[in-house]
């Protein structure tokens, strides 16, 4: 029943779409980067769920999938270094108040 | 002893049952993380979504994917969040309120979302694609990988690489220690004497900082830098 594509998917698309309100709705920085963490969560289901149904793709979903992690890695250091820095500057994690350079 | 062929009293087939059970826990975590109030806990309940993603990856036949999973994502990314969550804690305020004023619009474009998505997806006809899972051996990703795709893998490093020496670098505070004196003291190895000026350097502020307003002071001594 459950075990098709379309069920992979459609839990892949609920979990994009809960990142991409926190991303939206969240004023914390880390809120926010915590939420890109859940969208590049719900890529990599998609990515895997169409290697495993898609025929002869197993391996190369599984090994794309590794790539993302990868990158998800390097893209959470970088933006926890850049969001430490600017609290460092502003003394909050807040983004609406990093309005200086609007001013 | 041996499972039988379907759930008892219900019917079901057990990979029907798994996967609703950890599609709920994954989608649950995932709410709690965005409509939470309190941070630390966002950054757990992250973590349980994740754990709960691997065991999608397991049932998804992809075993490879799954133990990164629990291994990146829960062993470092969680870590590193929950790290970052309490160096950037204040006691005032940032509890006060977690969405912006304008949260109700970034609802509506999720609901959107998910309507297209949901749209999309029932409305394809996917062509032949199989009835259940295939499984991904490990043994055939890593062969792909060191042939197919040595140069990704290759670059990957790189790009590691790269995010640390990044990362370590925006982090970094500069040392307002002078240099001359710290070479004085100790040429090559700072390790030892970083703890003792960091403490002094933290004392001589606090005493300063004494007079001025006691959270300011607060936050001051957590991050022991200039304000």
């Amino acid at each position: 029943m459950t075990q098709s594509l379309d069920a992979y998917l459609i839990l892949s698309g609920l979990l994009f779409t809960i990142g991409t309100f926190g991303f939206l709705a969240k004023r914390n920085a880390i809120a926010m980067l915590m939420s890109i963490e859940l969208m590049l969560n719900a890529v990599n289901l998609a990515i895997v769920a169409f290697g495993a149904f898609v025929p002869g793709l197993a391996a190369q979903g599984a090994l794309i999938a590794l790539f993302v992690m990868a990158v998800a890695a390097a893209e959470a250091t970088v933006g926890l270094a850049i969001v430490i820095a600017i609290y460092r500057n502003r003394r909050t994690p807040l983004v609406d108040e990093y309005a200086s350079m609007r001013e | 002893m041996a499972l039988p062929q379907s759930v008892p009293f219900i019917g079901w087939a057990w990979d029907d049952l798994i996967f609703l059970l950890l599609a709920g826990m994954m989608l649950g975590a995932a709410l709690m993380v965005v409509l939470g109030k309190d941070i630390i806990r966002a950054g757990l309940f992250l973590m349980l979504s994740f754990g709960a993603l691997a065991g999608i990856y397991v049932l998804l036949g992809a075993p490879i994917v799954a133990a990164a999973q629990v291994l990146i994502y829960i062993g470092a990314i969680g870590v590193l969040i929950l790290f970052a969550i309490m160096l950037t804690q204040t006691k005032s305020g940032s509890g006060k309120l977690t969405f912006h004023h304008q949260a109700w619009a970034g609802g509506l474009a999720a609901i959107v979302l998910a309507l297209m998505l949901l749209f999309v997806v029932l409305s394809t006809d996917w062509p032949n694609v199989l009835d259940a899972p295939a499984a991904a051996s490990t043994t055939a990703v890593a062969t792909l990988l060191f042939t197919d795709y040595v140069f990704a893998f290759e670059v990957m490093g790189v790009l590691l690489l790269a995010a640390v020496i990044g990362g370590i670098f925006l982090a970094k505070r500069e040392d307002s220690v002078d240099p001359g004196q710290r070479d004085a003291d100790q040429p090559s190895i700072l390790a030892p004497l970083e703890p003792r000026h960091a403490a002094s350097r933290l004392r001589t502020r606090r005493s300063e900082a004494s007079g001025a307003e006691p959270d300011q002071g607060r936050a001051t001594i957590i991050t022991g830098d200039e304000p």
